[in-house]
């Protein structure tokens, strides 16, 4: 039902997807057969002259089965749902398949940076590839990303691929996705980060191989970025 | 009783100074239950200007101005902290608790009458305290109700200095109130009750005031504890949730949601109770299950203590927790489905009447289960990914906190204030309010489920900057919502003006108009001071309607056996 509304971009929004509806169906079909109870009572026993409500105590088994059995009912639809959300829960927060490629996404007030390796593929060189705002991604390429933040909680969410997660101060958390359509989505900060929280937002634009590669090349390089940088932590700093 | 003996026999309740300094548990009830009233138009007013600015943008919003996006921020988390902690809790927990308890129990006070008192006096400050951050320099607090640091603990962060140190100091004397009040309500339970009244004669709602009281009372420490780490950082420069210097911040949530959880409870708990007394009454049925609805409450109580990292799936904890969570939190499930299939079961063979406290109570179940079933989309941890700080989650907790803050409210100041003022409401005027209110709030809420499973985040003063989110398809939703929500706003005056009205010139109510059974309704229609002339017995349970051998429909509880039911009691303003 989500799709209706959000595209499906990773290759786990299905299966976030698919136990969405499951819930949905389970819970659905409880809530409508219990309204529809509920209902029929306050029709079917509307005070009448003369009629005299019945005495129960509800504590007879043959009474309390009625209130039972829908029970047993319950724990047996949550153990499916337990199950099915553990699934999803564990290939997308505890697994961690091997990455082609790692890229840092770095949350502050209120900006995301995105650090990519660059050519000879490791973080922290003078080649890596530093964007503000727009996280550049290949289709189909399995990414880790290691998640930071500057200051306060941010949590970079990204409907598109049904990931969320929360960037804290002083942690580097680690995690996965694997786009599977290119365009592009927003990525959002969905933790309340102070008055410019309503501001931060980025884009991610999922390329070819080749558009990647070519964007790749063109890319501003660190060094000359790092020029930039102390000036705008300065800034910050007079604030 | 333990009660008569701790406060003065002499009584002068007149006048506005002896009105503050009373110690009568019903004077101190009506001033928790219209400071609640007020905190709630604050609140209120609140959610009318964010909401205004959501679903018109950058406009001025009438009576208020243009909204920045700090002052969208304030709003937002006044809203919340006001809503829960300076309506929910004092209505439903502190003004129910303190007008039942006595009364269903059959004594004249609390044990503690000044520490009732001084409870009141706490809370009073403490909402004075919360509703001056509106004045300081910076405004109010931004951090929203749940103040995660590092953005609750650094000013440089968050840019509100002084609100946010007030907004926790306000909390902090709130919980001093509610332990007060609670400390009384537990006492008061366990020593005060009436000759003959066995715990299983004790009244639901009174049951599960007590149990909320517990429940709160148990998980508060930890909360307090980190309030104090809280202002600390904030004031002394310490860094409890500084990373920097060796804190961290998801200490904090931790703390918050160990006690924010079961907090849930203890509004729902009492709002439940009142329900459960309202649908005895106008089905005229014993309640079904009633020890099976206890220990269900019981249980929930317990099993609300180890769910409060369903909060925190994606906030960063150890994603192999999640697993335990998740059972915990879908297991709590069964006890209160249970307590809702008991309620509805009441229904089954009775004669029920459609008066306006029982439209409240049936509303209640059916928005309430909605509210439910929603959850186990955010309990399940695979789902949550998605729907964490969505319009998803807001929807299913207004879907509870709804039901339990304001329509448990509604059902039961129209179901007690024939015996709070000895007048009836005007059940017309209370029906229209009934209506307008239930519809609106659906059309508030359905929108928000949509916009959520869709993606809206919470906490966004502005969706322009959002290309996804920007669409003309949700921006009509978020009007929608808005609508709805001026429109529950517009009919509160109907339900104010009936309240008004017919405490000065409502039709004079008997002792017990609605022909209920517990022993609240064998005191006078307002109780004087000291509620009961004689102080009652108890000879059964409390919901002995319509048993088989005799004429009457009710069996109140102080009646011996051999007596008829006295006609003075059964008035018949009671009207379908």
């Amino acid at each position: 039902m989500i799709s209706w509304y959000v595209t499906q971009a990773s290759s786990y929004a299905a299966d976030v997807d698919d136990l969405f509806l499951l819930i949905a169906l389970i819970v659905g079909a409880f809530f409508l057969a219990a309204e529809l109870v509920l209902f029929w009572l306050i029709v079917k026993f509307r005070a009448r002259p003369g009629v005299k409500a019945r005495y129960l105590a509800g504590e007879k088994t043959s009474e309390t089965k009625w209130v039972s059995y829908p029970h047993y009912l319950v724990l047996v639809f949550d153990i499916i749902i337990v199950a099915a959300a553990l699934r999803v829960w564990f290939d997308v927060k505890i697994d961690l398949p091997p990455a082609e490629e790692r890229v840092r996404i770095i949350a502050q007030q209120w900006a995301w940076t995105f650090v990519h390796a660059g050519p000879d593929g490791q973080l922290d060189t003078a080649d890596d590839i530093r964007t503000v705002n727009v996280l550049n991604l290949q289709v189909n390429r399995l990414y880790h990303f290691e998640l930071h933040s500057k200051d306060t909680l941010h949590s970079f969410s990204v409907p598109a691929f049904r990931l969320k997660q929360d960037a804290v101060p002083g942690r580097s958390i680690v995690g996965w996705f694997r786009p599977t359509v290119t365009g592009e989505f927003d990525i959002q900060c969905a933790e309340l980060c102070g008055i410019g929280h309503g501001l931060m937002a980025a884009r991610v634009r999922i390329r070819s191989a080749a558009a990647q590669a070519a964007w790749m090349e063109t890319a501003p390089r660190m060094p000359q970025l790092a020029a930039v940088t102390p000036a705008v932590t300065a800034r910050r700093g007079e604030r | 009783m333990s009660g008569l003996a701790s406060h003065p026999a002499v009584h002068h309740d007149r006048g506005f100074v002896t009105y503050l300094w009373s110690t009568d548990h019903k004077v101190i009830a009506m001033q928790y239950l219209f400071t609640g009233m007020l905190m709630a138009l604050i609140g209120g007013f609140a959610v009318y200007v964010f909401r205004m600015q959501l679903a018109f943008p950058g406009q001025s919003v009438p009576l208020f101005g243009r909204v920045s996006s700090g002052q969208y921020n304030s709003l937002v988390t006044m809203h919340g902290t006001i809503m829960i902690f300076w309506v929910a809790m004092p209505v439903l927990l502190a003004a129910f608790g303190n007008f039942l308890i006595p009364l269903m129990l059959g004594c004249d006070d609390m044990v503690f009458p000044r520490v009732n008192r001084l409870s009141y006096q706490v809370f009073l400050l403490s909402a004075v305290v919360l509703v001056a951050s509106f004045a300081v320099p910076g405004g109010a607090f931004g951090g929203a109700w749940t103040a995660y640091p590092p953005l609750s603990a650094n000013a440089a962060y968050n840019l509100t200095r002084y609100g946010a140190t007030l907004w926790v100091v306000a909390v902090a004397l709130e919980f001093v109130a509610f332990l007060l009040g609670g400390i009384n309500f537990i006492t008061t339970a366990m020593n005060s009750r009436a000759p003959g009244m066995r715990m299983f004669d004790v009244p639901i709602v009174v049951w599960m005031i007590v149990i909320a009281s517990i429940l709160f009372m148990a998980s508060v420490g930890p909360l307090i504890a980190g309030a104090v780490m809280l202002v600390f950082d904030q004031v002394l420069g310490t860094g409890f949730y500084d990373p920097a210097t060796g804190g961290d911040p998801i200490l904090w949530q931790h703390l918050f949601w160990f006690f924010g959880h079961p907090e849930v409870y203890v509004v729902l708990l009492p709002a439940m109770g009142i329900v459960a007394e309202v649908i005895a009454v106008f089905s005229r049925k014993k309640l079904f299950g009633f020890r099976t609805i206890v220990y269900t409450a019981v249980a929930t109580g317990v099993i609300s203590f180890f769910v409060w990292a369903h909060h925190q799936f994606v906030a960063g904890i150890d994603p192999r927790m999640a697993s335990l969570f998740t059972i915990t939190t879908l297991i709590i499930s069964v006890p209160i489905a249970e307590m809702v299939f008991c309620y509805i079961a009441t229904l089954y063979g009775g004669s029920i009447t459609l008066a306006t406290p029982m439209l409240w109570a049936l509303a209640f179940v059916a928005e309430f289960l909605l509210g439910g079933v929603t959850g186990i989309f955010l309990g399940a941890a695979g789902a949550d990914i998605y729907l964490h700080d969505t319009y998803f989650v807001l929807a299913h907790f207004h879907y509870t906190f709804f039901p339990i803050a304001i329509i448990g409210a509604f059902t039961g100041i129209t179901f007690w204030f024939p015996k709070m003022f000895g007048r009836m409401m005007d059940e017309r005027l209370g029906k229209i309010h009934f209506w307008v209110t239930i519809i609106a709030f659906n059309v508030i809420f359905i929108p928000l489920f949509i916009t959520g499973a869709a993606g809206d985040h919470r906490r966004i003063f502005d969706y322009s900057g959002f290309p996804d989110l920007a669409t003309p398809g949700l921006q009509r939703l978020r009007i929608t919502a808005t609508m709805g929500l001026v429109s529950l706003l517009a009919v509160q005056p109907v339900f104010f003006y009936n309240f008004i009205r017919s405490m000065v010139r409502g039709p004079i109510a008997s002792a017990n108009p609605w022909r209920a059974n517990t022993l609240e309704w064998s005191a006078p229609s307002p109780p004087p001071h000291g509620n009961f002339a004689e102080l009652p017995v108890v000879y059964r349970g409390p919901y002995e309607y319509s048993t088989e051998d005799r004429e009457e429909d009710f069996w109140p509880q102080h009646l011996p056996d051999d007596s008829p039911t006295p006609v003075a009691s059964v008035g018949d303003r009671r009207s379908a």
